[in-house]
């Protein structure tokens, strides 16, 4: 994985893991898309120490193509956090070209990018680029695509993940997928879009509300709540197909499916017998089994990364707090203990950290808890902060909010730094969920 | 006692009579009265009075004619107040009437708050003016309780006057 470009003339397909999820695009495609629908801004709010400076000079053919490259990549890696983008506006190189190390150094620029996107014969576009460590006068390697117009920004997000690994270590997020939902005038749509927010394509919709929507672990499947039967019900919903199954439906109210990791079963809130109380059941289905036994309210539900542990709300102390119980359910430990009310609790797929919704004098804040200290921190300045869920490297927290007197969803980091906000929408938008890394 | 379930009977045989013979749309404007909730301002074109009490008449919605359909709770509150246990009551009469008679009891939630926490507190409150059914011999095959949290306010607005309309719970004929 050294200085040698891929052929950019071999098929998508034999050249790079993206099929699987190209003909999923291609499926989703034919459901209806509403144009510029979602454009994330990245909004600094705060000042990284440790973001490493890169230069990311546009692409050569970049002005005449359908989809600026080098834009994609330079706001994928500064939500991250993780970077500082260095100005190289001025630039002209591809991924052919030796750039002049002690110039970039000089710029202070510890890594470049440089790259090219050409339109081919036969109407798609070969995508190339090349990383380069300044500091060391180092090639770190390039890769090629070559790929139809509608995978371009997913190019885009596959070379920031290419360089995010390179550069930190770990596994980038910018090639995966949120869902959330919008309320426009009297029409709920739950959509799919790329983890910026961008290519939201159109999964249901519906009169009625939609809500906690939930992606399985292997990414094909969103669990929700619909309202369409006049009261709660849980389905699930295969994404490429838009096949629908009816997974919960009992007396009295169904929601908040969650997933357990090996995708097999969901736990959810059912109200079947009076209260509302946690249940696990198949994901084909069937039966459910009761995991909680409390005389108040028990909803919420969200497993670890290793499925042992459920967390969840519950009012039985009197004020809605989380706690955590044993995946086959049993006696429940108490997790938050400040303030008086703590909702929403999302656990970190590393397992470090829970992201839960605090109230604190009326406002409703994002905070970020470390497991195994028990220290919490409020990450926002905002307050109408809700549902938060971890991006699949743990890093990043996409939750939504209110500004300006109008729902938005926001990325953050772990520690409230740096903020992205999904701008642009057109209704009002709540109840992400960010989806695993996609498997190919 | 008896003399009054006996007019009422026969207030319900003329409702339904009525039914037949005049236009959906007179019952469509009757039920769109009811379900401000509380007073019966249709009023009856016989002048007949106590429609209230005998809950005999059938709404356009399934539901009995002249009796309130929403309840209204306090902040952070899940008890039926004593203000709405006249219609509890006519609601609960209504529909022990007729053991084919189904209801669904929907609870409601004002904004503020997480999206399933309050689905949750608005199933305490559909399970709470079910519960005031139940002791007054509605049989719980008859009812359901279920919630729609925040999502479906009656009043719009991020204020106390929208939200004290938003904390209730709906009994639904439909």
């Amino acid at each position: 994985m050294n200085t040698e470009h891929q052929s950019p003339l071999h098929s998508l397909q034999a050249l790079t893991p993206l099929a699987s999820r190209r003909s999923l695009l291609a499926a989703l495609a034919a459901s209806p898309v509403l144009p510029a629908l979602a454009q994330f801004r990245v909004e600094v709010t705060g000042v990284g120490l440790t973001q490493l400076p890169i230069a990311l000079p546009s692409f050569r053919g970049e002005e005449g193509a359908p989809q600026k490259i080098s834009q994609i990549v330079r706001a994928d890696l500064e939500r991250s956090g993780q970077f500082r983008n260095v100005d190289a506006s001025s630039e002209r190189l591809d991924e052919t070209s030796r750039p002049d190390m002690a110039q970039w150094r000089q710029r202070a620029a510890d890594a470049l990018v440089t790259g090219s996107i050409t339109r081919m014969a036969d109407g798609r576009f070969d995508v190339r680029f090349r990383l380069w460590d300044v500091v060391k006068g180092q090639d770190l390697g390039g890769q090629g695509f070559a790929v139809t117009q509608a995978d371009l920004r997913l190019v885009a997000h596959r070379i920031s993940d290419f360089i995010y690994e390179k550069l930190t270590g770990e596994r980038g997020i910018f090639s995966t997928r949120i869902a959330y939902v919008t309320k426009a005038a009297k029409r709920y749509v739950l959509w799919v879009a790329d983890a910026d927010g961008e290519n939201a394509q159109s999964a249901l919709s519906s009169t009625e509300p939609i809500i906690s929507p939930a992606w399985s672990p292997n990414g094909s499947e969103l669990a929700y709540v619909s309202f369409e039967a006049r009261k709660p019900v849980v389905y699930v919903h295969e994404v490429a197909s838009g096949r629908r199954r009816l997974v919960a439906n009992f007396r009295g109210s169904n929601s908040a499916p969650a997933w357990s990791p090996d995708g097999a079963s969901l736990a959810v809130t059912l109200t079947r017998d009076g209260l509302s109380q946690l249940y696990r059941i198949s994901s084909q289905g069937g039966q459910p089994t009761r995991l909680t036994q409390s005389n108040g309210i028990d909803t919420e539900p969200a497993f670890s990364a290793d499925g042992k542990t459920i967390y969840f709300v519950s009012d039985r102390g009197g004020s809605p707090q989380i706690y955590k119980v044993g995946a086959g359910g049993g006696a429940a430990q108490r997790v938050t203990f400040t303030g008086n009310y703590n909702i929403s609790p999302a656990v970190s797929p590393d397992g470090r950290w829970l992201a839960y919704i605090s109230r604190v004098g009326g406002a409703f804040k994002l905070y970020v808890m470390d497991l195994d200290g028990g220290t919490a921190t409020a990450v926002t300045d905002t307050s109408d902060d809700e549902s938060p869920s971890f991006a699949p490297n743990s890093r990043l927290i996409v939750y939504a909010t209110k500004q300006g007197g109008r729902e938005a969803l926001m990325t953050t980091t772990l520690d409230g730094k740096i903020k992205a906000r999904l701008a642009g929408q057109g209704g009002e938008i709540r109840e992400p969920d960010w989806g695993p890394y996609q498997k190919y | 006692m008896i003399t009054f379930k006996r007019v009422s009977i026969a207030l319900s045989v003329a409702a339904l009579m009525a039914g037949c013979s005049s236009g959906v749309k007179l019952d469509e404007n009757a039920n769109a009265g009811n379900n401000n909730g509380g007073a019966n301002t249709s009023g009856s074109a016989s002048g007949v009075a106590g429609v209230d009490l005998t809950g005999g008449q059938i709404a356009a919605d399934g539901g009995p004619k002249g009796v309130g359909r929403v309840v209204y709770f306090d902040f952070d509150s899940f008890v039926v107040k004593s203000e709405a246990q006249g219609l509890v009551d006519a609601n609960a009469r209504f529909i022990k009437a007729d053991a084919a008679r189904k209801v669904t009891i929907e609870g409601h939630t004002d904004e503020r708050g997480g999206r399933e926490y309050n689905l949750a507190l608005g199933q305490k409150r559909a399970e709470a003016v079910r519960r005031s059914l139940n002791l007054l011999g509605v049989s719980d095959s008859q009812v359901e309780a279920v919630s729609f949290g925040e999502e479906k306010p009656a009043a719009a607005g991020s204020n106390e006057a929208a939200y004290s309309q938003n904390r209730r719970a709906e009994i639904s004929y439909r």
